[in-house]
């Protein structure tokens, strides 16, 4: 549900179970299980690291070494057969497209290829439908502004509710009792907050 | 036995009928006996004019027999169940009986299928589930008819509009999608059987549970639109609904999240969310039910959002039907959705019609619906639940976009796309994380105004408590296990988990600071000891404490779902003796074999299961042919920890040299998830509670003397 750690990464070749095809395939040793770890860095590098970290995340989003690549860019794609899996999750024995496409994606980061050219080539193959996702491009822009649009105009009109109730004239009080505002207002809330130590 | 169960459909159709237009009748006829009638004390009539004696009496006459349709409409819904119930009971006789000569039966049961499942077959198909779905529809009409004393207007009202909903349902099934229709051509020897992915035990409890929540929020809807209709003052509704909805809201929770461990359990691709349109359309009622639930003590305590609030329950109610629509029609493609059928086009009428039928009755009526109160500050509970409702509505919408946006797509430019979990992920996170800052705030916020010197007192010591966890995740080893070595920098989703479970942090914080401070202020009073003090605060305000408590079991289940940053998962061709290693965890295959019984044919593998050297146990994943369906099926094997879930799939067979092919996932933190749900479940319950009455500790007389002497009113 949050998304798929650069980690996880299968241990054997993808799409095939006889190892000798494995060495055929160009990029087997992007093949590995290894979870990155960066060495711990001084205290003073971490402290400016940790300062910049949204800088980071963004800056950083993009790159990584070719198995992280492509653990990412397999799990931004889609088996084409009808399971509704991501690529890299497809479980199909004998699945007819998951192996080729996954050995392609393989071949594709090997040669260097970058994200776009990889995408536009797969989705050249075999239509929209094989990115997982909407694209930042043209009309697919919409799936992701809307949302934001709307919490934006959400913020901005609970903003503007809670402002209009502010200035609402305050509620009539029934005849006898006597209306409580200001000084004595706050005395008695104090009351209340050191009675139930709020 | 067809016949009586199509009988016991058409008579059901004919009952609800009768209660719905007797009941409209017996409520007109008692608003115009009500605008005729004498005000008490006066001789002056309808529209001024002096009332004889011949008007009293024709007031008199309306009055007893508006009662008498309206007493015949109640009897005839209650009846409904009984016919409906009967129907229902023929469909699983029938399937107990093997009678294939129905053809819901034949294309959803076999002679060799266990016991249980002939007993889930009832909700397995198309026709099947709408008869449980009107089944669930009556018995939920039955005891509300029951009841009807509490308030028999607003009941009536609520009566009318159930009856309505059981009447599209029923068309439903005598018309479009019948379950008793007889097979077409030669009686076959045996069914089709059931499909596989539905052979698993939690299969006969997942779709009654998810059921109960879908129908069950037409009970608030039918009591919102009755107050709607009939203007019915203050928020009385409110209080007879709010079991109605906790319960209902219970079971939604019970039903998405046993779907879920179902998908988890059985589909063998080591997840629990796909974010399929199906799933969706279980999540989306439940975002707006939930936010329902809070924005509902807006007006119950300040008299505050109850336009929203109507939205809001009928936007329930009617996403409920939406994603029945979704799962009916075909229109959008899913690997759950049933059959495509022509009923889609009965659920797009039916949700066009309730939808108008709303709005006009809102428009009509909404000037009965202002606020009383004024809202004195944006640091309140108030604007707290507003942001609140507002970001439940939005991920909800966010869901809804998603779930729509291929057709959309396909719409405006000609070609579909895919809207997949990396969607989701970008948009909905950022959004449920805000969600999980409000929920550790909001609950510390005073009504009315929070001073920010409480604001400091209440949050100085979680934040820190929060902050210093994130540290620590950030600097400890990832050696050490799931959640530690959290290097936010590396990636987005380590940096999603690290906020996720920070936050959660900071929730159980405030939460626990809650428990804390009132069972102080008890024990202080009562000299009780701390625990003592602290069970007797959650007994004194169930709703509140019960409340956080479902509150901690919604971050125990974000804390499992930040588990998913550090899944692994490695596949191998394993021969006896070969080992893989993942994670901590080593393997090594013993053996695989075969067997055979008259349901299903399976494959399976024997592995050793090493951790850090040392053995822990054998796990044996599995793989099934069903006969009759001529379906496959995976069944793995899952060893769950707190700490992580080694996953096993038995994924088939190389058909070169017959060595078994495995799939292993080591998912962290997946058992939170399900602990989290437990955790809710209980908080619910404890929320339903009576609240213990709180011990009076001035006398009665002196209390009554002081409220005499100076009268004073705080406006809540």
């Amino acid at each position: 549900m949050w998304g798929q750690p650069p980690s996880a990464v299968r241990g054997a070749q993808p799409g095939s179970f006889d190892s000798s095809v494995n060495e055929d395939v160009p990029g087997k040793d992007l093949m590995t299980n290894s979870n990155p770890q960066s060495k711990l860095a001084k205290p003073g590098r971490k402290l400016a690291q940790m300062l910049l970290l949204c800088l980071a995340i963004f800056a950083l989003l993009g790159a990584g070494d070719p198995a992280s690549r492509f653990n990412e860019i397999g799990h931004q794609m889609m088996c084409i057969c009808g399971c509704n899996q991501i690529l890299l999750e497809c479980n199909h024995v004998g699945c007819p497209d998951s192996d080729g496409m996954r050995n392609e994606l393989m071949a594709a980061v090997s040669r260097g290829d970058s994200d776009s050219l990889v995408e536009q080539s797969f989705v050249q193959k075999y239509g929209p439908t094989v990115l997982a996702a909407p694209t930042t491009q043209g009309f697919d822009r919409a799936a992701y502004i809307i949302p934001f649009a709307a919490l934006f105009f959400g913020f901005g009109l609970v903003v503007l509710v809670v402002r209009s109730w502010r200035n609402r004239p305050a509620p009539a009080i029934a005849d006898g009792l006597r209306p409580v505002r200001g000084a004595e207002l706050e005395q008695f809330r104090d009351q209340a907050r050191k009675d139930t130590d709020l | 036995m067809a016949e009586i169960g199509s009988f016991a459909l058409l008579l059901a159709l004919a009952l609800s009928g009768y209660s719905f237009v007797a009941g409209i009748i017996a409520l007109v006829f008692q608003k115009q006996s009500s605008s005729f009638a004498l005000a008490p004390g006066t001789s002056l009539g309808y529209h001024g004019v002096a009332a004889t004696s011949a008007d009293s009496s024709f007031v008199a006459m309306l009055r007893r027999g508006s009662e008498r349709i309206g007493e015949t409409a109640r009897r005839a819904g209650i009846a409904t169940f009984g016919a409906v119930f009967l129907a229902a009971l023929v469909l699983v006789i029938c399937a107990f009986q093997d009678n294939f000569s129905i053809a819901y039966i034949f294309h959803h049961s076999n002679r060799d299928l266990p016991g249980p499942y002939k007993f889930a077959v009832l909700w397995s198909g198309q026709e099947g589930s709408l008869l449980f779905w009107s089944l669930l529809l009556a018995a939920y009409g039955f005891v509300l008819r029951l009841r009807y004393k509490t308030d028999p207007r607003l009941f009536a009202y609520a009566s009318v509009v159930l009856a309505g909903v059981q009447i599209f349902f029923l068309l439903l099934l005598d018309f479009a999608a019948r379950p008793f229709g007889l097979i077409e051509g030669p009686l076959r020897a045996d069914g089709s059987g059931l499909n596989p992915l539905l052979q698993y035990p939690e299969m006969v409890i997942h779709p009654p549970m998810l059921y109960l929540g879908y129908v069950g929020f037409t009970v608030p809807f039918a009591f919102a639109l009755g107050a709607l209709i009939m203007k019915y003052p203050g928020e009385k509704w409110i209080h007879i609904t709010r079991r109605w909805t906790m319960v209902t809201w219970a079971f939604l929770t019970c039903g998405v999240f046993l779907g879920a461990h179902w998908a988890y359990s059985v589909l063998g691709w080591g997840g629990y969310w796909g974010w399929d349109p199906v799933e969706n359309a279980s999540l989306m009622p439940w975002l707006t039910g939930t936010a329902f639930l809070h924005s509902v003590m807006m007006q119950e305590k300040r008299g505050m959002l109850k336009m929203w609030n109507m939205w809001l329950v009928f936007a329930t109610f009617w996403l409920a039907i939406l994603g029945t629509f979704l799962t009916r029609s075909g229109i959008i493609s899913s690997v759950h959705a049933f059959a495509q059928s022509s009923i889609g086009d009965w659920f797009a009428w039916f949700l066009a019609i309730t939808l108008v039928v709303f709005v006009c009755f809102f428009f009509k009526n909404k000037s009965h619906l202002r606020s009383e109160h004024k809202l004195e500050s944006l640091v309140s509970r108030e604007s707290s639940f507003l942001f609140n409702n507002l970001l439940f509505v939005l991920l909800c919408f966010t869901v809804l976009w998603g779930t729509w946006f291929p057709k959309i797509s396909e719409l405006v430019q000609g070609n579909k796309v895919t809207v997949g979990a990396p969607f989701y992920n970008r948009v909905a996170i950022p959004v449920a994380l805000l969600l999980l800052i409000l929920t550790a705030v909001g609950p510390l916020l005073a009504w009315r105004k929070t001073s920010l010197e409480s604001l400091k007192r209440n949050f100085m010591w979680p934040t820190i408590g929060a902050i210093a966890v994130a540290i620590f995740l950030m600097v400890t080893p990832q050696s050490w296990g799931s959640a530690f070595g959290l290097r936010p920098w590396q990636d987005i989703s380590y940096f999603y988990s690290l906020m996720a479970i920070s936050l959660s942090v900071l929730v159980t914080l405030t939460v626990a600071s809650e428990f804390y401070r009132g069972g102080r202020v008890i024990s202080n009073h009562t000299g009780q000891g701390m625990f003592a003090s602290m069970v007797q605060l959650t007994h004194r305000n169930t709703r509140r404490y019960g409340g956080y408590i479902v509150h901690f079991g919604v971050v125990v289940v974000i804390i499992g779902f930040a588990g998913a940053a550090f899944n692994q998962d490695k596949e191998m061709e394993m021969k006896n003796g070969d080992k893989m290693t993942i994670g901590a965890y080593t393997l090594v295959c013993r053996s695989s074999t075969e067997d055979d019984n008259p349901n299903y044919f399976s494959q399976w593998a024997l592995l050793d299961v090493y951790k850090d050297g040392k053995p822990v146990g054998t796990m044996s994943p599995e793989r099934r042919f069903y006969h009759a369906s001529q379906q496959t099926s995976t069944m793995p094997y899952i060893r769950s920890t707190l700490n992580d879930d080694l996953y096993l799939v038995f994924e088939g067979v190389n058909q070169d040299n017959g060595h078994p092919i495995l799939k292993a996932h080591l998912n962290a933190l997946v058992m939170w998830i399900w602990m989290g749900v437990w955790i809710m479940l209980i908080g619910t319950v404890l929320a339903l509670v009576p609240n213990a009455p709180a011990q009076a500790r001035v006398p009665a007389p002196a209390r009554l003397k002081q409220a005499h002497t100076a009268p004073a009113v705080t406006g809540d």
